[in-house]
């Protein structure tokens, strides 16, 4: 059971169109501080572009998006503030490579000039210590596994202090040997009380880690409930369906 | 044997001015081409930026439609003909040090086909690099500048250091704008000795002595940037 905080995140009616194909067909949801969101879904279903579109990186067609009370659909708004507190883990890890580990996590924070140099290597040297790897920092992406990829990928979107942190199936280009390491660390930040939105095709994540479960199938929230009852006793005959090919 | 090798040597590269030709060549060939590279490299990665970020991105339109005209301008006219457009009509009136006017027209000329490559580097980054910079709050400005440039400019290195080299080698035709280049004056001695022989084939060896100190030093920064792949 969590307790819900105050309103982080609201999306009103979304939709989003590529050329004729309407990706999202009016979302509404809200996402309260302290939440984990698991989204599920099958694959083409939008739950990516959904996830996406928070943060902008999806420009919706229409619908509005309400960040911490801003709209950032807004066309005048200053996406690159907001998107500093909106940390972001890709299923491709996307790591700089040709900055070592430590320059990775300390890139944006310095850039931004919200840390020094000094403030953002100490920072940088906790959050590698936090995710496992202190003894990688001088080591450039290329030479690292794919878990510890993702691993440090969660730990540069720390690095912002960012409000909400968005994955985007961080575990589907994971060796399976792998996957356990990262979804271990996204539990410990769950329990720091993170606020989570994860796009996941884990559901034993979902069900022990998540305070709530999305299902999105064409475009549509199909059901939003609790992961208890979500996976119990399913209502939607479209998640019956979707669950009993993956559990 | 030691004394007629001697004179030769002074025939060829002392004598009659020969000496003087010979070194200011080597200084010309050398000025004009680091400026047109500068200016090569500095003009193409502008338009070559430009150009991809109208491609990614739609924006840009106006200043997109001004670099596909100079790109189909410099790349649709012979470079010889270009130089002497600088030499007799752009910069007829203005009174410019023509290596200066030959730097401005080989860089102009360079920046074409820089430009492309610099694009076709850009276009080779993952689109994923663009999204981990901007989710992070960085500007497309500085995304460009600290993430996907330093790696687009890595890829496409190779095709870079050849542009430079037939920057250099293209620089020969700067002698129609009456400048003594390595070229000229291997002409030059040629006209005052009657023999082809040795000037021309030492020119030859001073744009290979050229050529390879500029790859020899291209190498070390391609080792530098390769760095990061262990």
């Amino acid at each position: 059971m969590s307790i819900k905080g105050e309103v982080l995140i609201q999306v009103q009616n979304l939709t989003k169109k590529f050329d004729d194909n309407m990706v999202l067909d009016g979302i509404s949801a809200e996402i309260c501080k302290g939440e984990v969101v698991a989204i599920i879904g099958p694959s083409g279903s939008g739950k990516s572009t959904f996830l996406r579109s928070l943060n902008l990186l999806e420009k919706p067609t229409g619908g509005k998006i309400f960040v911490e009370g801003a709209d950032i659909t807004d066309p005048k708004i200053d996406i690159d503030k907001h998107r500093q507190k909106i940390g972001m883990v890709f299923q491709q890890f996307n790591l700089f490579p040709h900055k070592t580990v430590k320059e990775n996590i300390m890139l944006a924070p310095v850039a931004l000039k919200l840390m020094s140099q000094e403030q953002a290597a100490k920072r940088a040297e906790e959050l590698l210590a936090r995710v496992g790897l202190p003894d990688k920092a001088d080591a450039y992406p290329g030479s690292l596994s794919g878990g510890q990829k993702q691993r440090i990928a969660i730990a540069r979107a720390l690095a912002m202090n960012p409000d909400v942190m968005l994955f985007d199936e961080p575990t589907s280009a994971l060796d399976p040997e792998m996957v356990g390491e990262v979804l271990e660390i996204m539990k410990e930040l769950a329990d720091t009380g993170m606020t989570m939105v994860v796009v996941t095709h884990e559901m034993g994540f979902a069900r022990e880690v998540a305070s709530r479960v999305l299902f999105i199938d064409g475009g549509k929230i199909q059901e939003d409930r609790e992961p208890e009852e979500f996976f119990s006793n399913p209502q939607n005959p479209r998640l019956k369906e979707f669950l009993s090919k993956v559990l | 044997m030691w004394e007629n090798l001697q004179h030769e040597f002074y025939r060829f590269f002392v004598d009659n001015g020969a000496s003087s030709w010979w070194i200011n060549g080597i200084k010309t060939t050398i000025l004009v081409t680091l400026l047109a590279l500068v200016i090569g490299v500095i003009l193409g990665g502008i338009v070559g930026m430009i150009r991809s970020i109208h491609e990614q991105t739609g924006k840009l339109k106006i200043l997109n439609g001004i670099c596909v005209v100079y790109l189909t301008i410099i790349r649709g006219t012979p470079s010889m003909i270009q130089i002497l457009i600088f030499y007799s009509i752009v910069f007829a009136s203005v009174p410019l040090n023509n290596i200066i006017i030959g730097g401005i027209a080989f860089g102009i000329n360079s920046g074409a086909y820089v430009a492309e490559i610099i694009r076709s580097g850009i276009m080779s980054v993952d689109k994923g690099q663009t999204e981990a910079g901007r989710s992070l709050g960085l500007s497309s400005g500085q995304t460009m500048k600290m993430i996907i440039l330093p790696q687009a400019v890595k890829n496409v290195l190779p095709a870079l250091i050849n542009e430079m080299i037939v920057l250099l080698k293209e620089t020969a035709i700067i002698g129609y704008i009456g400048t003594v280049d390595i070229t000229k004056a291997a002409t030059l001695v040629q006209s005052r000795t009657y023999s082809a022989f040795v000037p021309l084939i030492s020119a030859a060896v001073f744009y290979l002595v050229l050529v390879m100190l500029l790859t020899y030093f291209m190498g070390k920064v391609e080792r530098r940037m390769r760095r990061s792949e262990h």
